[in-house]
């Protein structure tokens, strides 16, 4: 019987041949907490009886949630994690350096076939690199950094074919909300995502990293694709490292196969308080916004940077609306500095702040107030979660952001599209 | 082990953000403190009806969204024996066993808010004492009832070293 890919990489990792249902205990390759996830795994690593980390080099740990801290708090935990690093020898990314879905892969921790486990939902993100990786809790990830190992129930894989080409306007935002809106939020539980398809083989890796972040949205394991002269030529700016592609066989076994002609697809935007209750924009164009925010694990890179930049270029954000810029990592932060994607962007009113996850998580830049209503490029629009259970926030793509953000409400953002490349 | 309390009912998708919000749990590792904040934004009084033993029932999808192991564990400290649902989100499920919180999966349509409930996790049982009926529950899969019958991934790790599964 054929392997899927999340299937041939727990049997490498395993020893065994394994398939959907089987349960494993496998080597993991790179182990990854964040400052809302480790101060709690520090303390079961104790709890467990925890002295040496199996390996330091496989651990990395990274301050991105609440970054600089806003209280004491907050700031004890970062030293917890500071002292630990110290103590066990352990990469600490301290704060500024970026969110860790954006540092792992760009340092090179990563690539085709790893098995990666994050004390962070989104750590499916790397799926882009056609790594099985999956968020887990603290008490998983201590036991990990004992033991350089974690069991795993092999998933199940739905199979996501995108045919066509997105049109200009629509992004691998767009694409991925699409998706989730069709299977809604517990529509992949337990299972993994393989996104395909020539509208997935002609996303950047940027977009690819968008599509697999928001896996778990639909309630996934893990989301991946597979690797191809892109996703090659991406490892090689970011490591020496050498990989090989894991392709799943002809004929793997699917829960599902579910396939999607894109090349009409309108943008799309996800309605508080659920990232399934999505509709395409011009459904709720016009919705007065007086936030709105550009950054996040989801679509903080470079790319999302400038498509907001050819947007923003030139203009003023409309005087009732706060647009807060979050680069995804000092890297792409220091980029954007230097081909004046920032200064196009801060030129029209944005407020850039430290790279790192604050406006997302609620814990700091940019709570909004009662009432209000904020458009966002992150992956979560629940009920609170910026730190204010009376705000809605809506979810879409960089462009649609930046075209709201002059809008001063919902905007559709293909007709700045248009304006933009007349 | 025979839990027995009365029902909490909330509705689908209750995501890790209701369970223990972002705003509180970045700050302390006091699981106490987190508790007094358990579902706070779906039902600002719910930790002052909790009495110790009670149940939280749910519908589908319990625990969606963040990989923060505060949510099961603001559940365990706020004193509620177990949860509840239809059908759980795999992160929150694999936390709740790590750290020692019973998740039962059942049809919860059969429970109103307020029913007195008994459940026999060994046996699989669950009575609605209120209406006289006996619930099927599905069974745990054998990895996770070995990690919940030893109290936690940390006493199995102390227990064995290791993984013992």
């Amino acid at each position: 019987m054929g392997q899927t890919i999340i299937e041939k990489i727990l049997s490498a990792h395993s020893g065994q041949t394994v398939h959907a249902g089987d349960l494993v205990v496998a080597d993991v390759d790179l182990i990854m907490g964040q400052d809302g996830t480790s101060p709690l795994a520090i303390k079961a690593f104790e709890n467990m009886g925890g002295e040496k980390v199996f390996d330091p080099e496989k651990v990395a740990l990274v301050i991105d949630h609440s970054a600089p801290s806003p209280n004491e708090g907050v700031s004890a935990l970062h030293q917890l994690m500071r002292n630990f690093a110290r103590a066990k020898g352990v990469r600490l990314y301290d704060i500024g350096e970026g969110v860790c879905h954006q540092l792992m892969p760009e340092s090179g921790k990563v690539g085709p076939g790893s098995l990666v486990i994050g004390a962070d939902s989104h750590t499916c993100t790397y799926g882009a690199l056609n790594a099985f990786s999956t968020g887990v809790g603290s008490t998983d990830l201590a036991g990990a950094i004992i033991s350089g190992k974690m069991w795993f129930k092999v998933p199940e894989t739905i199979k996501f074919v995108c045919h066509g080409r997105l049109p200009a306007g629509v992004y691998a935002k767009d694409l991925i909300l699409y998706l989730i809106g069709d299977v809604t939020a517990d529509g992949a539980t337990y299972m993994s995502a393989e996104y395909t398809g020539e509208a997935v083989d002609a996303l950047s890796m940027d977009g690819r990293f968008t599509v697999c972040n928001m896996a778990i949205e639909m309630g996934a394991k893990a989301g991946i694709m597979r690797a191809d002269e892109k996703t090659f030529a991406w490892l090689e700016r970011h490591t020496n490292r050498r990989f090989t592609a894991v392709d799943p066989d002809p004929d793997a076994v699917y829960a599902r196969v579910k396939e999607y002609d894109v090349s009409a697809l309108p943008p799309q935007v996800a309605r508080p308080h659920r990232v399934d209750n999505v509709c395409p924009v011009t459904e709720v164009a016009g919705t007065p916004i007086q936030q709105a925010v550009i950054g996040t694990c989801t679509n903080g890179r470079l790319e999302d940077l400038r498509i907001a930049a050819s947007i923003l270029a030139g203009r003023k954000i409309h005087p009732d609306v706060r647009l807060i810029v979050a680069p995804a990592s000092r890297a792409i932060y220091l980029e954007a500095m230097r081909d004046g994607t920032l200064a196009t962007l801060v030129e029209a009113g944005a407020a850039v702040v430290t790279p790192g996850c604050g406006p997302c998580v609620g814990t700091h830049n940019g709570v909004p107030s009662d009432g209000e209503n904020v458009i966002s490029t992150a992956n979560r629009n629940f009920k609170g979660r910026m730190g204010n259970s009376n705000a809605f926030i809506y979810l879409a793509s960089p462009a649609t952001v930046a075209a709201s953000a002059l809008a001063g409400c919902i905007a559709d953002p293909r007709e700045f599209v248009k304006q933009v490349t007349a | 082990m025979i839990l027995k309390g009365k029902a909490h009912k909330f509705g689908n998708d209750v995501n890790t953000d209701y369970i223990i919000s972002g705003k509180y749990k970045f700050k302390t590792l006091d699981m106490n403190e987190l508790a007094r904040h358990v579902m706070e934004d779906l039902d600002p009084e719910f930790y002052s009806k909790i009495t110790p033993g009670d149940f939280i029932v749910a519908g589908s999808n319990f625990g969606c969204g963040s990989s923060r192991e505060q949510a099961p564990l603001a559940i365990k400290h706020a004193h509620i024996s177990a949860v509840l649902a239809k059908s759980f989100a795999r992160i929150f499920y694999r936390n709740a066993i790590n750290t020692g919180l019973p998740v039962v999966e059942c049809d919860t349509d059969q429970i109103q808010p307020g029913d007195q409930l008994e459940l026999d996790l060994a046996g699989g049982v669950l009575r609605n004492l209120s209406r006289g009926l006996d619930i099927p529950v599905k069974p745990l899969p054998p990895v996770m009832l070995k990690i919940l019958s030893d109290g936690g991934l940390a006493p199995h790790f102390r227990k064995y070293g290791g993984f013992n599964l």
